[in-house]
């Protein structure tokens, strides 16, 4: 994706999705929704990067957080 | 009643000097102990700027993390509104000795160290946390009472029982807990500090951090630094066992040798492979690199190991690092909370192949898999079990490579299954309620 964005590749500054491990139970629906961003363990446990959420997929990332039956996904400001 | 406060600001007590130990030099518990204890270290000052003395000090938290104490302190002060101040003597580190030995033989100087520190940050409510069934609870009843007698505390201390399990001095578990619930970890943020016990902003100091905070509110930042080093200054406790005659708790500056600490503890009766440091969410170092290395952070974190909350364990050659480290990741793996799905799953694979590992003849796969399953699990949970238990096993599949590659050839250089690393006896059930 480096170069689509507006913002210069390396510099994202966008949220990060991150995860209550204490409310995830392993659903999944957010890696089905975004597969660009999370995949899942052995366990069914999503695997997100440490990585600012590209714009192009911030609506998805959005639509993830909003899905999760376990409210388990929140998108936090960067910093 | 006056006799027990010093109402100087700027006075400071004579200091007794630099030698060890600071902490320990008085056992005032028991009847009486007040008197004892008021000779010997002096009265409780008060008046003073306790955050700024700490700050000039450099102490930082003795409870593992070593985060600088002033910070902690300021920032639940700044939070103003109706704070609650937790002195954590919740030590549920198998190896560590010695909060149960502070709370046991000085149980005034923590509770000097709770009420200023309750003073600095205007806390409205004070607990003490303890392991419940501790053989130190009836001394520091007692302790509480007697000091309430003589009006020595503004507030009144609360003791509050902690379960006997690993993570009950978790600090969100211990919020959780002295909040009337069960010891279990709570996701984050909030941090204590921001939404701690019932809400409210809550400062958790380990009791050897509060016992410190008395030194210092007595005999000022320079007596302090006078021993340590310069960026840790101070003296610490430190759990020594293993492979050495007399285990104990030693107060020792920050810094000391490993020589002189094992010294300490009556020497060592074995030859040395490998040295314990942090406890079990600690790391291995071999021995020879423990031995040249003073005990400091500034000096172990480049090897990856830390001080933590000063556990030392001096595993001697005869005994088998990793059948050790499997008999302890098995430990920690029934010891989480199982709240998180990643360490719920993660941490019995990875114990179930170090047993594998510490067998004749394992796959050859074995280390890879735990190698995968640690990096499936660090990072990926509520409080820090998972990562700390990664980084003693990652440390173990360093250490004891050489003993790995033997394992693999059906051989292993151990004579002994004598266990050294403790873990709960079988026979005690933890509690399932976490309470």
């Amino acid at each position: 994706m480096a170069g689509t964005g507006r913002a210069p590749a390396g510099k994202l500054t966008g949220p990060k999705l991150r995860v209550n491990w204490i409310a995830c139970d392993g659903r999944g629906l957010c890696a089905e929704l975004l597969p660009e961003l999370v995949g899942r363990d052995e366990w069914g446990y999503p695997i997100i990067a440490d990585a600012p959420v590209p714009p192009h997929l911030s609506e998805y990332a959005q639509r993830a957080v909003t899905i999760c039956p376990k409210l388990a996904l929140r998108l936090v400001p960067p910093g | 009643m006056n006799a027990l406060y010093d109402t100087t600001v700027n006075g400071t007590l004579t200091p007794p000097g630099a030698e060890l130990p600071r902490l320990l030099r008085a056992p005032a518990a028991g009847p009486g102990g007040l008197d004892v204890h008021v000779d010997a270290y002096g009265p409780l000052p008060s008046g003073r700027d306790v955050i700024a003395l700490v700050d000039a000090a450099g102490l930082t938290g003795r409870g593992g993390a070593g985060f600088p104490t002033a910070r902690k302190l300021a920032t639940v002060a700044a939070a103003g509104r109706r704070t609650v101040v937790v002195g954590n003597g919740g030590e549920g580190e198998p190896a560590a000795g010695k909060d149960l030995l502070l709370l046991h033989t000085v149980p005034h100087l923590v509770l000097d160290g709770l009420s200023l520190a309750a003073e600095a940050v205007r806390a409205s409510d004070t607990y003490l946390y303890v392991e419940r069934g501790s053989p130190a609870l009836p001394g520091l009843e007692a302790a509480v009472r007697e000091r309430r007698r003589a009006g020595m505390d503004r507030r009144r201390v609360e003791i509050v029982h902690a379960p006997p399990r690993f993570l009950a001095g978790e600090e969100s578990a211990l919020v959780n807990r002295v909040s009337g619930g069960a010891a279990l970890p709570r996701a984050t943020p909030p941090r204590v500090f921001e939404r701690g016990v019932r809400g409210r902003p809550t400062l958790v100091q380990n009791v050897e951090t509060l016992a410190q905070i008395a030194l210092i509110a007595r005999y000022g930042p320079a007596w302090f630094r006078a021993l340590g080093t310069a960026t840790e200054p101070g003296t610490m406790l430190f759990s020594v066992s293993g492979a050495v005659a007399a285990p104990r708790v030693i107060e020792a500056e920050i810094g000391v040798s490993l020589p002189a600490l094992l010294g300490a503890a009556g020497g060592q009766i074995a030859r040395l492979q490998a040295v314990l440091y942090g406890g079990y969410h600690g790391g291995w170092l071999p021995a020879a690199d423990a031995l040249a290395i003073p005990l400091a952070n500034t000096a172990l974190r480049p090897r990856g190991v830390s001080l933590g909350a000063g556990v030392v364990v001096a595993l001697p050659a005869d005994a088998c690092g990793l059948a050790e480290t499997a008999r302890v990741a098995r430990y920690l793996a029934d010891e989480s909370a199982k709240q998180c799905g990643p360490c719920l799953n993660g941490l019995p694979r990875i114990a179930d192949a170090l047993a594998v590992l510490a067998r004749p003849h394992p796959d050859r796969r074995t280390r890879a898999w735990i190698e995968r399953w640690s990096s499936l699990v660090a990072g990926r949970g509520a409080c820090h079990h998972p990562d700390g238990t990664v980084r003693f096993v990652r440390s173990a599949l360093r250490v004891f490579a050489h003993e790995a590659d033997l394992h693999e050839g059906g051989r292993c250089s151990a004579t002994t299954r004598r266990a050294v690393l403790p873990v709960p006896a079988p026979g005690v059930p933890a509690p399932r309620d976490w309470r």
